[in-house]
């Protein structure tokens, strides 16, 4: 007799938890070449706003942990995703239609990328602070402190690799996560967020939610209480990207600006990954005192 | 009491007629409450509607600090806050009171001046209720001479689970007296149950009638410093106490939500029951009222939601 089926509708990822869209929609996620796979929660607004109370909740217990916890966590997630190599590299190759050697390659340089910004969690400050020279009996001091809340589109194409790309450096400085995954392939970030959750991250630290960046993107980049804004996934699509920074203007939000085509994740990321949602704070101490 | 008719007279008469009334009301049915409370919550309440019901719901706020490290100076922000609760936008409603300890209330009155928002007090060894009576009353006194507009008294939930009705019933009948000002008017009477406490909402019907038989002008579910605090079901079975009473006595009583109710939507659903069960009129902040702290912030959040088309966050609105 034949094995029935589980057909599988995965959920969103908030506050910890993994509850259906508030708005009760899915959509079907096909692979590759276009046949049906399983159902992902189609996110809507209201989504998009639990996930930013609970990420602001979250926000100031994760930027208080010390720089060196936040790397043991983070490391402690890439252990987590290559526990799960067989599940991501399947996903992958779902997702993306690549070879099981790419997919496989692409696994590995993920978890080498969580390990790689693990280690600069207690280093950035090292690199970017900096003791200032003053005219003055002054210690002037200037050190590195998250942003807060980062509203990140997530890449369209790499479902993996980009997805990791784009959130350990935020997680690392000690910001939290609104995470919109890629439309078409978002299996690989439900499964992520199952590592997460199953990992020391705290709820709320990353929310993952499966859907439209294009309608999404808008409530996000509106949000008052979302302090920046990563646009890569909405690459590719110049008057979206320009719409959204015009909203992001009204409370100042930090904006990474959409390239003009997705990246090639592959190459070692440069320091502005992580510098570009940091807020430098300079202090002034007497000397001598 | 000369307001009440013959047919209750009679009930507060003596210890015995009091628990026979008392337990002769008909039984909650808890399952049944809790069920009708859920399903009024899944009332869908857009745009206009939505609108006017925050707004309603703001002005039916008593905004409310009572903690131990309450200052002069916050008594004073929060007293401000309940005149202008957004600043930014002329066209948001007062709230309808400010709810302090009774040491407070000068300094609430004097900030508030001419707004017309009240002062409401809790009085009678808040939040226990463990004191002697006239311990209690002298509060109450101490709290009305000061310019409290409104007292809200604990019960003794101890005499009350043990059955001492008449006692509780005396006590709230000594203290609406003592709201009485030398120029013989009185501040109101808000009644507070701890529902919390009670254990059966057949306890709470009776504690409702109880109350009401006594001359309360509100009745309070909770201090808010007792988990749980206002839960739908327990609102509810007051709601429906009130209407009643209002039947037999031509006598309307006011119902208080006080405690645990944090979100827009869930002022909403109380606003739904209020309609549902009571009736609309007691859609009125004279006689539906909200204790509440971060509520405001929240239905102001939405507020602002509504009329800039963005979310807002609690970074644009003050700390309370």
């Amino acid at each position: 007799m034949s094995r029935v089926d589980v057909r599988k509708t995965y959920k969103l990822f908030i506050g910890g938890a993994f509850p259906r869209s508030e708005s009760g929609y899915s959509y079907a996620v096909n692979d590759a070449k276009g046949k049906f796979v399983a159902n992902a929660a189609l996110a809507s607004r209201k989504d998009a706003r639990d996930a930013v109370v609970a990420a602001r909740k979250a926000a100031g217990g994760w930027a208080a942990r010390t720089a060196y916890n936040r790397a043991q966590i983070l490391y402690r997630v890439a252990e987590l995703v290559e526990d799960r190599r067989p599940q991501f590299v399947a996903a992958v190759q779902q997702s993306e239609g690549l070879s099981a050697a790419r997919a496989n390659a692409a696994v590995d340089a993920s978890v080498d990328r969580l390990v790689w910004y693990a280690g600069w969690a207690d280093k950035l400050t090292q690199v970017v602070g900096n003791a200032n020279p003053v005219a003055g009996p002054f210690f002037n001091l200037t050190t590195p402190e998250p942003t807060g809340v980062v509203a990140v589109l997530g890449p369209q194409q790499s479902s993996l690799l980009g997805l990791v790309s784009v959130i350990a450096p935020v997680l690392t400085t000690g910001n939290v996560v609104v995470l919109v995954s890629s439309h078409d392939r978002p299996l690989p970030a439900v499964t992520f967020a199952e590592v997460l959750a199953t990992s020391d991250v705290p709820a709320g630290v990353v929310n993952v939610l499966t859907g439209s960046a294009a309608t999404l993107g808008p409530w996000l980049a509106s949000h008052m209480d979302v302090n920046a804004i990563d646009l890569v996934g909405v690459a590719g699509d110049p008057a979206l990207a320009t719409d959204l920074e015009v909203a992001a203007a009204d409370n100042l939000k930090r904006v990474r600006r959409a390239p003009a085509a997705e990246p090639d994740w592959t190459l070692t990321p440069r320091l502005d990954t992580m510098t570009d949602f940091l807020e430098l704070k300079t202090v002034w101490h007497p000397m001598g005192v | 009491m000369p307001t009440l008719t013959t047919e209750f007279a009679d009930v507060t008469g003596s210890e015995a007629s009091m628990r026979r009334f008392l337990h002769g009301l008909p039984g909650v049915d808890q399952v049944g409450a809790e069920a009708r409370a859920a399903s009024l919550g899944t009332r869908s309440i857009k745009t206009t509607a939505k609108a006017h019901a925050i707004d309603l719901a703001i002005s039916m706020v008593d905004l409310t600090t009572l903690e131990g490290q309450d200052t002069p100076g916050k008594v004073r922000a929060l007293a401000s806050k309940a005149v202008h609760p957004d600043p930014a936008d002329p066209t948001c409603p007062q709230v309808a009171a400010v709810c302090v300890y009774p040491d407070m209330v000068a300094i609430a009155k004097e900030t508030l001046g001419s707004s017309g928002i009240n002062v409401a007090a809790v009085a009678t060894a808040f939040p226990s209720g463990r004191a002697a009576l006239d311990i209690k009353l002298a509060d109450t006194r101490d709290a009305v001479e000061a310019g409290a507009d409104e007292i809200d008294m604990v019960i003794d939930r101890g005499a009350f689970l043990s059955g001492r009705y008449l006692q509780v019933f005396e006590e709230i009948v000594a203290v609406r007296e003592a709201c009485t000002r030398e120029d013989g008017t009185a501040a109101h009477l808000k009644v507070i149950f701890e529902t919390g406490e009670l254990q059966t909402l057949d306890n709470v019907r009776r504690v409702s009638w109880l109350a009401m038989l006594a001359g309360a002008h509100f009745i309070k579910t909770s201090t808010g410093k007792v988990q749980p605090a206002a839960t739908l079901p327990v609102t509810l079975v007051m709601l429906q106490a009130v209407r009643d009473f209002r039947d037999s006595t031509a006598q309307m009583v006011g119902v208080k939500p006080a405690g645990g109710i944090r979100t827009s939507k869930d002022a909403i659903k109380y606003l739904v029951m209020v309609n549902e069960v009571a009736g609309p009129d007691w859609l009125d902040p004279d006689w539906f009222r909200f204790g509440a702290s971060t509520l405001l912030n929240e239905l102001l959040m939405q507020r602002t939601k509504l009329t800039t088309g963005r979310y807002s966050g609690p970074d644009y609105f003050t700390l309370d």
